[in-house]
C-alpha cells in the first residue's frame, strides 16, 4: 500500500480504489473516482475556507465527519460519502440552508443552475420543519452589473475570497455576525470599475449574486449552451456561448488551466450583442449580390455568384495587383484560405485592423489571464498568414489608396464602415466577404454574405500561439456561408485543391500551406487547444533520441 | 478595600491578594514575593521550566482542561522563527468573572506567569488580548505592563538574562467568539473573528503565521507558583487528575456569589450551601450549570459531586470555567435556556453553516413556546436540530449553544410541557 517512492497515495472512497498524489485533498480524489461530493464554499480556483460543512464524509477511525474540501488524503484512508451519517449530516444542512432562504425560485435567474435547488432535491427533507418567520434582507445593488439578493445567499464566501485572491480588489467582505451576517460592498466604493466582477455572479452557488445585463431575461433550462472562444480579445478564454431563440443571451467562462483558469473578463463577457446583429436591426446581407449589367447589385444564387466570380478572377490572374483584408475577429480557417487566394492569384498585399487598448488588463490573482491590448481574438493567426497591421488604435482607416488601380481587392469579415462611397473605384474588381452593407461595401463587384465566428465552426490562434477551437452556437442567416467554405470552393475552381468539406479539412490544409499548423488537427486541439509548432517540435525531439 | 468574599474553607493562591491594592503595583507585588518565580525560571533551562509544569499537572483553565506542560512541549524548539505567546483574556462566557479579577487585583501575577510561559515556548513576544469591555482591567494592565518595562522585567535583556520578551495588550472589539484561539488569532491579526480550521494547530502555524501558544489567564496566573514552590507542592492541592486549586465564580440565586478558590475535587453541594451559604430567600435549589453557560444543566439531585474535570464530565456535564450558574425553584428554566441560546445567536460568528442557522433557529422555537404558542412536537424538533448542530461545525460554540437545550429538555421535560399545554410557565409561579 504504501506509495512513498512514487509520490502517491492509495485509497478507498465509496468501495472505489483510487491513487492520487500526496496532498491531494479529499474531494478532489473522489472526483477523480467518478464521485461527486456536495459542496458550496469550496472552488477549485479558490482557497477552501470549509465552512458550508456540505462537504463532510465519514473517514474510518476519524470520530467525527471531517470536511473533504480540506483533509488531505493518507494511505489507506477508507472514506464513506454516503454512509447514513454523511447524508444524515448533509440533509441536516440542506434544512438549515432553507430556514430563511426565501424559496423565491419562480422569480430566481440561477433557477435550474442553482445547487442549492439541485442538492436539496437530492438529499434534502421532502418539507422543511421550519415554520418560523424568516429574516429578510431585500436586495442590494453593488454597483457595476452586479445585484445582491441576500436573503438567498448561502454565505458561502467566495464573491469575497474572489475578489480577494484573484481580483486581489478587496471590494466585498462579510458584515455583521450569525444569521445577521450578509455580503456587502465598502460605503460608496462598489463593484463599479472592477474589470473582474462578473465571475462572482458565475460563482455563486445559488441566485444570491445575479448579473444586470442577465435579468430575469431568459430560464437556465431554455438556455443552449455551446463551447466557444472570447472573441473580444487575444488572451482567448474559453467561453461556453449561451444562446435562445438563435440569440445570445450571455457568455459564461470555461474552465481551461492553461488559458483562463474559472476565470473570464467583464470586457470580454459583455461584449456579445454584435453576435446578435441583423436579429434587431435587420441589415444582414441575405443572399449573394453581383453587380450587373446596369451596374446595380441585384441578388443571385451562390451558384451563379461563384462562377461568375471564378470566371473573372481567372481573367485577372497573374495580371492584376492583389490586395486582400482580413479580419482578426475571423477564424484561421477562414483567413487562411484568403491568404492562400492571394498567393494563388500571384501574390499580393494582405492586411488587417484591429483596435488596441491602452493597457493590458492582468488578472492578479491568475496572470497567465488578462485582457490583452490587442481587442480580437485572432491577430496572432492573421501574423502567421502574412497579413500585416494598418489603420489606427480604432481599427479606423489604413486603407486609403489602398487597392491600387486595375488591382483585384478582395475584403474579409472586414465592414469598410469608416471608408467612403468612393472606396476602391479604382479596383479591377472588388470582392466583399461580410454580413453588412455598408456604403464602402455596396462599392463591391461581388457581396458574398459570410457567418461570424459564432455560427460556424472554426479555431482562434491565441496571443501565444494557442489554437483553439469552437464550436457553432447560432444559426446562421440563410443564405450566410462560412469564408472558409466559399474561399475552398473559389480556390477548387482556380484549380488550387479540392473544396475542404468541412472546417476539419480546411484547418487540415492549413497544415499543409503553414509550418506552424503541421501536425495539428480538431482531434489534437480537442476542447483546450494546442500551440502552434507543437507537434513539430515533439517530432524534433523524437528524432533526437531516436537516431 | 478588602474584597468581600473570604471563607475559611477556600485555599487562596492565586487569589491570596485579591482585594489588596497594594498588590497592584510593582513595589507591592515584589513585596509579596512576586517575580521570585521569574528570577528562578530564568536561571533554569527553557525545557525544565516545561518539564516542572508537565509535573505539576496544571490543567488549562479556559475550560477544556488541556495539561499545560504538554501543550508547552508542542512548540518547535530551534525552528528559527517567531514564537508567541497569547494570553486570552477575552472571557465573555456567561457566568464567568475570574479572569476579571486575577487582572483587576494582580496584574503583576499574570505578567510574571506569562513571562516564564513565553520563556519556556522561546516566545519573544507576549500578547495580552483582552476582552473590549474589560474597561478597567486594561487601565490595570496597561499600568502594570509600563512598570515593568520601567523595571526591565519586560522588553529587551529581562533582568539581565539577555532573554528579550516584548509585552503588548490588545483589546477585542467585543465578540465571545474571539475567546476561541483561532478566532482570538485572527482577531489580532486584524481580521474577521472567526475560527480557523485545525489542522494546522497553533504550536505549528499559529499567530502570524508562526508557533504559538495560547493560554487561559489563571492558567498563567498558576505558573509562576509552581515554578516557585515546585510541581510536588503543586500536586499537594486537588486530585491525582485534576491537580491545584481553581477560582470557582459563583452566581445566580445563592446567598453569597462570588470568586471561591478551593482545591479542585471541592463538593459542589458543599460549595453551594456552605460557602455560598445555601440558596437565597429561603427557596429551594432548582438547577445548577457548573462550568459556564455552555455545558449541560445539572438537575438539583445531581450535585453531590466533586468539582474535578473527571467527575463533572462523568456528571454528564463539564468543569469548563468552573463558572457556577445557580438557579432556584422560581427559575424558568425554559427561559433561562432561550435567554442562554440567544445569546449563541447573537454571538456566532456565522461562517458554519449549522451554527449560524441553528442558533437563531433554536431562539426562535424557544421564543414560540415561551409565548404559548408551542407544540410537543417542538421538543423533539428542538433535540434534532441541536444533534444536527453538535459535532458539524468548525468550532465548539455550535455545540455549546445544543448542550442547555439538549440537557434541559431531558431534565426538565415536564416544565417545557407544561409551558406547551398552559401557554405560560407554571413552574416558577408554583414554587
Amino acid at each position: 500500500m504504501a506509495n512513498d517512492q512514487t509520490n502517491t497515495v492509495t485509497l478507498t472512497i465509496d468501495g472505489k480504489t483510487v491513487t492520487v498524489p500526496k496532498g491531494t485533498r479529499i474531494i478532489e480524489a473522489a472526483e477523480r473516482a467518478g464521485i461527486g461530493i456536495p459542496h458550496y464554499c469550496y472552488h477549485p480556483g479558490l482557497s477552501a475556507p470549509a465552512m458550508c460543512r456540505m462537504c463532510l464524509v465519514e473517514v474510518e477511525g476519524s470520530p467525527k465527519l471531517v470536511p473533504a474540501c480540506v483533509t488531505t488524503v493518507a494511505d489507506g484512508q477508507v472514506i464513506r460519502t454516503e454512509s447514513e451519517k454523511a447524508r444524515e449530516a448533509r440533509t441536516g444542512v440542506l434544512e438549515f440552508y432553507l430556514v430563511n432562504h426565501p424559496l423565491d425560485c419562480p422569480i430566481c435567474d440561477q433557477a435550474g443552475e442553482c445547487k442549492l435547488q439541485d442538492y436539496v432535491h437530492q438529499e434534502g427533507r421532502k418539507h422543511g420543519r421550519s415554520i418560523e418567520p424568516k429574516r429578510v434582507f431585500g436586495r442590494d445593488d453593488f454597483g457595476g452589473d452586479i445585484l445582491y439578493y441576500g436573503d438567498r445567499c448561502i454565505m458561502c464566501t467566495r464573491c469575497v475570497r474572489f475578489m480577494r485572491e484573484i481580483a486581489q480588489d478587496d471590494r466585498l467582505c462579510v458584515v455583521q455576525r450569525g444569521n445577521r451576517s450578509v455580503i456587502d460592498t465598502f460605503f460608496d466604493q462598489g463593484l463599479e470599475g472592477s474589470p473582474w466582477a462578473g465571475n462572482i455572479v458565475d460563482i455563486c452557488p445559488v441566485g444570491a449574486l445575479v448579473s444586470k445585463d442577465f435579468l430575469h431575461k431568459a430560464r437556465a433550462w431554455d438556455l443552449d449552451r455551446t463551447p466557444s472562444i472570447c472573441p473580444n480579445c487575444s488572451q482567448g478564454c474559453n467561453i461556453e456561448i449561451h444562446t435562445r431563440d438563435n440569440l445570445v443571451m450571455r457568455l459564461k467562462p470555461r474552465a481551461n488551466p492553461e488559458v483562463n483558469s474559472y476565470w473570464m473578463c467583464d470586457y470580454g463577457r459583455h461584449r456579445y450583442e454584435w453576435l446578435n446583429r441583423g436579429a434587431a436591426e435587420r441589415d444582414r446581407i441575405e443572399t449573394p449580390l453581383v453587380r450587373d449589367a446596369a451596374g446595380e447589385l441585384a441578388p443571385v444564387s451562390w451558384q451563379d455568384a461563384l462562377v461568375a466570380l471564378v470566371d473573372r478572377l481567372k481573367e485577372l490572374r497573374g495580371g492584376s495587383p492583389v490586395r486582400a483584408v482580413g479580419s482578426a475577429f475571423h477564424s484561421n480557417e477562414d483567413n487562411g484560405l484568403l491568404a492562400r487566394l492571394v498567393a494563388v492569384l500571384g501574390g499580393g498585399e494582405a492586411v488587417y485592423r484591429s483596435a488596441v487598448a491602452a493597457e493590458e488588463v492582468v488578472c492578479p490573482g491568475f496572470p497567465k489571464l488578462a485582457r490583452r491590448r490587442d481587442l480580437a481574438a485572432n491577430v496572432r493567426g492573421l501574423g502567421i498568414f502574412g497579413f500585416r497591421r494598418v489603420g489606427d488604435e480604432a481599427a479606423r482607416g489604413g486603407l486609403e489608396g489602398f487597392a491600387a488601380p486595375g488591382s483585384v481587392l478582395l475584403v474579409l469579415g472586414d465592414d469598410l464602415a469608416d471608408q467612403p462611397e468612393t472606396f476602391a473605384a479604382d479596383a479591377a474588381l472588388f470582392v466583399y466577404l461580410g454580413s453588412k452593407l455598408t456604403p464602402a461595401a455596396r462599392r463591391a463587384d461581388f457581396v458574398l454574405p459570410i457567418t461570424s465566428f459564432a455560427e460556424q465552426e472554426g479555431t482562434f490562434t491565441n496571443f501565444e500561439g494557442r489554437v483553439q477551437r469552437f464550436w457553432p452556437a447560432l444559426q446562421a442567416a440563410p443564405q450566410a456561408r462560412p469564408a472558409w467554405q466559399v474561399l475552398g470552393v473559389i480556390l477548387a475552381g482556380l484549380e488550387d485543391a479540392p473544396a475542404p468539406a468541412n472546417a476539419a479539412q480546411a484547418f487540415l490544409r492549413l497544415g499543409e500551406l503553414y509550418e506552424e499548423f503541421r501536425g495539428l488537427s480538431y482531434e489534437v486541439l480537442g476542447s483546450r487547444g494546442a500551440l502552434i509548432n507543437e507537434p513539430a517540435r515533439l517530432v524534433a525531439s523524437v528524432a533526437e533520441v531516436q537516431p | 478595600m478588602a474584597y468581600p468574599y473570604r471563607h475559611e474553607k477556600e485555599t487562596r493562591i492565586l487569589s491570596e491578594y485579591f482585594g489588596d491594592p497594594e498588590a497592584r503595583t510593582l513595589a507591592g507585588w515584589r513585596e509579596r514575593g512576586g517575580y521570585q518565580a521569574l528570577e528562578k525560571a530564568l536561571g533554569m533551562d527553557r525545557d525544565a521550566v516545561i518539564e516542572e509544569v508537565k509535573n505539576s499537572g496544571l490543567r488549562g483553565r479556559g475550560g477544556a482542561g488541556f495539561p499545560t506542560g504538554v501543550k508547552w512541549s508542542f512548540m518547535p524548539k530551534d525552528d528559527g522563527k517567531p514564537h508567541y505567546l497569547l494570553v486570552n483574556s477575552d472571557e465573555s462566557e456567561p457566568g464567568a468573572f475570574k479572569d476579571r479579577e486575577l487582572i483587576r487585583w494582580t496584574p503583576h501575577q499574570l505578567i510574571e506567569g506569562a513571562l516564564i510561559g513565553a520563556y519556556a515556548i522561546r516566545a519573544q513576544h507576549v500578547y495580552i488580548y483582552m476582552r473590549g469591555e474589560f474597561f478597567e482591567p486594561a487601565q490595570i494592565m496597561a499600568r502594570a505592563i509600563e512598570e515593568a518595562y520601567a523595571a526591565g522585567l519586560a522588553g529587551k535583556n529581562i533582568l539581565g538574562s539577555g532573554v528579550d520578551i516584548d509585552i503588548t495588550l490588545h483589546l477585542g472589539a467585543g465578540a465571545y467568539i474571539c475567546g476561541e484561539e483561532t478566532a482570538l488569532m485572527n482577531s489580532l491579526e486584524g481580521r474577521r473573528g472567526q475560527p480557523r480550521i485545525k489542522p494546522p494547530f497553533p504550536a505549528a502555524v499559529g499567530a502570524f503565521g508562526m508557533p504559538t501558544t495560547i493560554n487561559n489567564v489563571e492558567t498563567l496566573c498558576s505558573v509562576p507558583h509552581i515554578i516557585k514552590n515546585g510541581a510536588e507542592w503543586y500536586r499537594s492541592f486537588g486530585t491525582e487528575k485534576s491537580p491545584g486549586t481553581k477560582l470557582f465564580n459563583v452566581s445566580g440565586h445563592v446567598v453569597r456569589r462570588g470568586n471561591y478558590e478551593l482545591p479542585l475535587g471541592f463538593n459542589l453541594k458543599e460549595l453551594i450551601y456552605d460557602v455560598c451559604g445555601g440558596i437565597r430567600d429561603g427557596r429551594k435549589l432548582k438547577a445548577v450549570i457548573p462550568g459556564g453557560s455552555s455545558v449541560p444543566i445539572l438537575h438539583a439531585d445531581e450535585i453531590d459531586i466533586p468539582l474535578d474535570y473527571e467527575s463533572v464530565a462523568k456528571a454528564g456535564s463539564m468543569l469548563g470555567t468552573a463558572s457556577v450558574i445557580v438557579m432556584h425553584d422560581g427559575t424558568c428554566i425554559l427561559k433561562q435556556v432561550r435567554r442562554i441560546v440567544e445569546f449563541y445567536a447573537h454571538e456566532s460568528c456565522g461562517q458554519c453553516t449549522p451554527c449560524r442557522e441553528g442558533t437563531e433557529w433554536l431562539a426562535r422555537i424557544l421564543r414560540r413556546i415561551e409565548a404559548g404558542a408551542g407544540t410537543e412536537e417542538d421538543l423533539d424538533l428542538l433535540l434534532d436540530v441541536g444533534k444536527n448542530m453538535t459535532g458539524t461545525t468548525i468550532c465548539v460554540l455550535s455545540d455549546s449553544a445544543a448542550a442547555p437545550v439538549a440537557s434541559s429538555i431531558r431534565k426538565f421535560r415536564e416544565e417545557y410541557l407544561a409551558h406547551i399545554r398552559h401557554g405560560k410557565c407554571t413552574a416558577a409561579a408554583a414554587a
